[in-house]
């Protein structure tokens, strides 16, 4: 479908002071063609997407040209400029709920679009936005116009954010990872959705997404970026089929192998909970009563020494709840026991000196790790709960060998967190939790918030761990992929309940529930493999 | 992106840890100001020449000069009162360097008793009589002069400005400072320990917080004037007892915020105790907006201050404050405004100083916290 050239980018350059991001960016965009561009953070590939529109922050510099329709959009004037940018080129962001304003409604905001880009009256606005709602398939649109961002789900908000980039019938509409902050299953539509609205109304599209499985299905042009250069580009079909830089064939085998079944050979339980429910209480206004949400929903699950037990959901279905129940870290109903022992009736200072044994790593590395306090101390926190009688110089030497184990250089143990990567800081993380020597460890999504590669090397670590300190784990994933590299067992969470539970096999090849098998379509269909 | 601004955050970390950056230097610049003007009201007015509360009557609201007094106009009133008192007519009057040569003349013998005058005067020293004629009713009489200067001028008693702004700074900075640390104290311990608790402990602590809140501020320190009688102290206790209040809502916000966070949680899953996690998590975290509002305290506790003593109520005469210069000051702004001038320098250096350090520490904080 190649056509006329539509959008074209030309040597473009971006550099933070002395720091270039993007590098020589070129490539050309048709009328109607579907590009993707698809690298790991940090690759330049949003600022190179950024910079087309001029959204890039103060300090960054550009150099190159972009050209839509002859006129180089980066020496453009700004009026100019703002006639084409939401009108003629079109941007849907990776967060919806940040690129909707909460303080006003839906069809406010699809409205103002139209009045003040296309020049529509109000009520023409109001009548263009119902249909547009419908277009992008939110079911009563006449309804859910006069609904505030917060009142929609993470996929509604998506929907009408694409509502609001087509709303104009833009001729380019650039997606910024559109569906990384959704659950596979939403996600799954809403590609279905972009991908339909491009055939329908002839747009053409500049996908960026860190998943090289995901854009395949629909991108007539793939452009791998690395570094913020373009490292290989090509018609989607033959870059797949045939990768020609290393760097291409890691992204696209990135799915982690499903762990070989282990024998259960009888060992001994460790942790066993019956019936965990966790209860929250919303307040009511004054006239409205109080509602009780059960987030964890009668859980029972069984775990034996040295294995792996997956959790599984989408967002909102418990696991993280579940996480911290388990390690009574939230107010839970029903029976908890660890070896043996009833953690019920204990108190927060009787389960102190239990907590050394049972450890608990986070999902964003970047939120887990104090900005205060160097990486050793970190590292070392556990150790001054639980032996406060060893001096300073002892702690810091446990702590450079818990770096060590996680493959970390211990001199970094004076820096602070911040000058660390993701994939470092979360290993980090695990070396604080590991410097215990816990016997349970539970990984509440600790690979979710890095790239793949990242996450590959995480995970190799935590069966490396595991294989040498016999640790048990309970790991909680939205994520099938990394669930069926790292279980024995696998529990299906939906709105707090286990729906099905057993070994991972077993439910990833013949999953009994509809909805499992909905998950595992989802992910295996749209990501992964 | 976000990789992309860490770097160049970083960069002006590193920047501002040399001291060359913008939040580097404002804060050594700020810091060395509130250095030389605690030194100056340390130390100056044990230097000064002018003791604080010594009263020049031949000096009354002098202008702020360099050189010295008293000037020929100046001789001369001081002169002629004292001869009016005497009562003598002066017959000759000449200023020669450093001494006054004048002749006195009455129509009674001149008592030599009644040129102790002169000692008691601002003006001259003892004077020494060269001759007396006519049986004592003309008198020659050679007066050394006081030489005196006054850099800020004199208030309306005649008083040195500079040695009571330089006074009335130690009082304001002293209240400024302890004030400010009684509130920080009780205020970061009370919000910390109220939001860390949660649930019904945090609901009634802040109950009381508001019910203290409730009592008018003045009212509290006529009442604890009342039961201990006037007394230095008792400002910095009024002042820290009602400043603590608002330190203590943002402590307890801030603590509710961060309590929630991973690493709080993390450290929960440690095992760590409760004043281990506000000690190393909480309050270091909270640490930015803390210092913030700090810098804002110490300020407007040395405005309350100022209010307390216009009304009689704080710091008492001789002594003063810079708050009760600068309302003299405004009195006479017509007059006099250098009286209102110079306390305001002072007082308006240490504020705005105080602003920029805090803004200089808030932004180290945040580059330090993303």
């Amino acid at each position: 479908m190649p056509g006329q050239e539509i959008l074209g980018f030309h040597n473009l350059c971006v550099t933070y002071g002395a720091r270039p991001v993007v590098k020589n960016v070129s490539f050309a965009l048709a009328r109607g063609e579907a590009a993707a561009i698809v690298g790991e953070s940090g690759s330049g590939k949003s600022q190179t997407a950024l910079a087309a529109l001029r959204l890039l922050a103060p300090e960054a510099s550009t150099t190159g040209s972009v050209k839509f329709e002859g006129a180089d959009l980066l020496t453009l004037p700004e009026k100019r400029l703002n006639a084409i940018r939401g009108r003629r080129i079109a941007m849907v962001f990776q967060e919806p709920m940040s690129a909707l304003d909460p303080l006003f409604t839906v069809s406010t905001q699809i409205g103002a679009i139209l009045r003040h880009q296309a020049g529509f009256s109000r009520r023409a606005a109001r009548a263009r936005a119902l249909d547009l709602l419908d277009l992008v398939g939110i079911a009563e649109p006449a309804l859910r116009a006069h609904a505030y961002p917060h009142e929609l789900s993470g996929g509604q908000r998506q929907r009408v954010a694409i509502a609001m980039a087509i709303a104009c019938g833009p001729d380019v509409l650039i997606a910024d990872e559109p569906t990384t902050a959704l659950d596979v299953t939403v996600a799954a539509r809403i590609l279905d959705l972009l991908a339909d609205l491009r055939q329908r109304l002839g747009m053409a599209m500049i996908f960026i997404s860190h998943d090289l499985g995901l854009v395949r299905r629909f991108a007539d042009t793939i452009h791998v970026m690395r570094q913020g250069e373009i490292v290989e580009s090509g018609p989607a079909a033959d870059l797949i089929a045939h990768p020609q830089r290393a760097y291409t064939r890691m992204l696209l085998a990135v799915a982690p192998p499903p762990r070989p079944p282990r024998p259960l050979e009888g060992a001994p339980e460790i942790l066993s909970a019956r019936d965990v429910t966790v209860r929250f209480r919303l307040r009511g206004g004054w006239f409205a009563k109080g509602r009780e949400i059960k987030a964890v929903d009668a859980v029972s699950l069984v775990l034996r020494k040295g294995r792996t037990l997956g959790v599984v959901g989408e967002s909102g279905s418990g696991k993280s709840t579940l996480a911290r129940a388990l390690l009574k870290l939230a107010p839970a109903a029903g029976m908890i026991s660890f070896e043996h022992r009833d953690l019920t009736p204990l108190s927060g200072a009787a389960m102190r000196p239990l907590r050394r044994s049972m450890q608990l790593v986070f999902q964003d590395p970047y939120g887990s790790l104090s900005p205060r306090l160097r990486v050793g101390e970190i590292v070392a926190e556990g150790l001054r709960a639980h032996e406060p009688s060893i001096t300073r110089a002892e702690r810091d030497a446990q702590a450079a060998r818990a770096l060590e184990e996680v493959l970390l250089d211990p001199a970094l143990r004076h820096r602070y967190p911040q000058e660390f990567s993701g994939g470092q800081r979360q290993r980090i993380a695990i070396a604080r939790a590991m410097i215990l020597k816990p016997k349970l460890v539970v990984l509440d999504e600790p690979t979710s918030a890095l790239d793949r590669s990242v996450q590959i090397e995480i995970l190799a670590l935590l069966q490396h761990l595991q294989d040498a300190h016999d640790l048990t784990y309970v790991f909680i994933s939205h994520d099938l992929a990394i669930v069926r590299a790292m279980a024995d067992e696998v529990a299906v969470m939906k709105d707090g309940r286990i729906i099905e539970q057993g070994e991972a096999r077993r439910i990833m090849d013949a999953p009994r529930e509809a909805y499992s098998r909905a998950l595992i379509a989802a992910t295996f269909q749209t990501g992964g493999i | 992106m976000n990789e992309a601004f860490r770097n160049a955050r970083s960069f002006a970390e590193r920047l501002s840890a040399l001291g060359l950056g913008a939040g580097g230097g404002s804060v050594q610049i700020s810091l060395a100001i509130l250095a030389l003007i605690a030194l100056l009201c340390l130390f100056g007015p044990l230097v000064s020449s002018h003791a604080y509360d010594r009263v020049y009557r031949d000096y009354v609201l002098a202008e702020p000069s360099l050189s010295a007094h008293p000037d020929a106009a100046e001789v001369a009133l001081a002169i002629e009162t004292i001869a009016r008192r005497m009562p003598a007519r002066i017959e000759a009057l000449r200023v020669d360097g450093d001494s006054l040569h004048a002749t006195l003349f009455s129509d009674r013998p001149i008592d030599a008793r009644a040129l102790r005058a002169f000692e008691r005067s601002d003006v001259f020293s003892a004077p020494r009589i060269v001759e007396t004629q006519d049986g004592g009713r003309r008198m020659r009489i050679d007066a050394p002069l006081k030489r005196t200067v006054f850099l800020f001028g004199t208030d309306a008693n005649g008083r040195d400005l500079l040695t009571r702004t330089l006074i009335a700074g130690r009082a304001s900075l002293a209240v400024g400072l302890l004030a400010s640390m009684v509130a920080l104290f009780i205020g970061v311990a009370y919000g910390a320990i109220a939001g860390y608790a949660g649930g019904r402990v945090d609901a009634a602590m802040m109950r009381i917080v508001e019910i203290i809140y409730a009592l008018p501020f003045i009212f509290f320190v006529i009442v604890l004037v009342m039961a201990f009688g006037r007394h230095f102290a008792l400002i910095f206790i009024a002042i820290g007892a009602v400043e603590w209040l608002d330190m203590a809502r943002i402590v307890r916000g801030q603590t509710l915020s961060i309590k929630r966070r991973d690493y709080v949680v993390a450290a929960q899953a440690l095992g760590a105790t409760a004043p281990a996690i506000i000690w190393r998590h909480i309050l270091p975290n909270a640490a930015g907006p803390i210092v913030a509002y700090l810098t804002l305290l110490v300020p407007q506790v040395i405005l309350l201050e100022s209010f307390v003593s216009f009304l009689g109520l704080g710091v008492q005469e001789p002594l003063t404050s810079w708050g009760v210069l600068i309302a003299d000051g405004a009195r006479n702004i017509q007059g006099a405004a250098y009286l209102l001038v110079f306390p305001a320098i002072f007082l308006g250096a240490t504020l705005g100083a105080l602003q920029s350090l805090g803004a200089g520490l808030l932004r180290r904080f945040d580059a330090k916290s993303d």
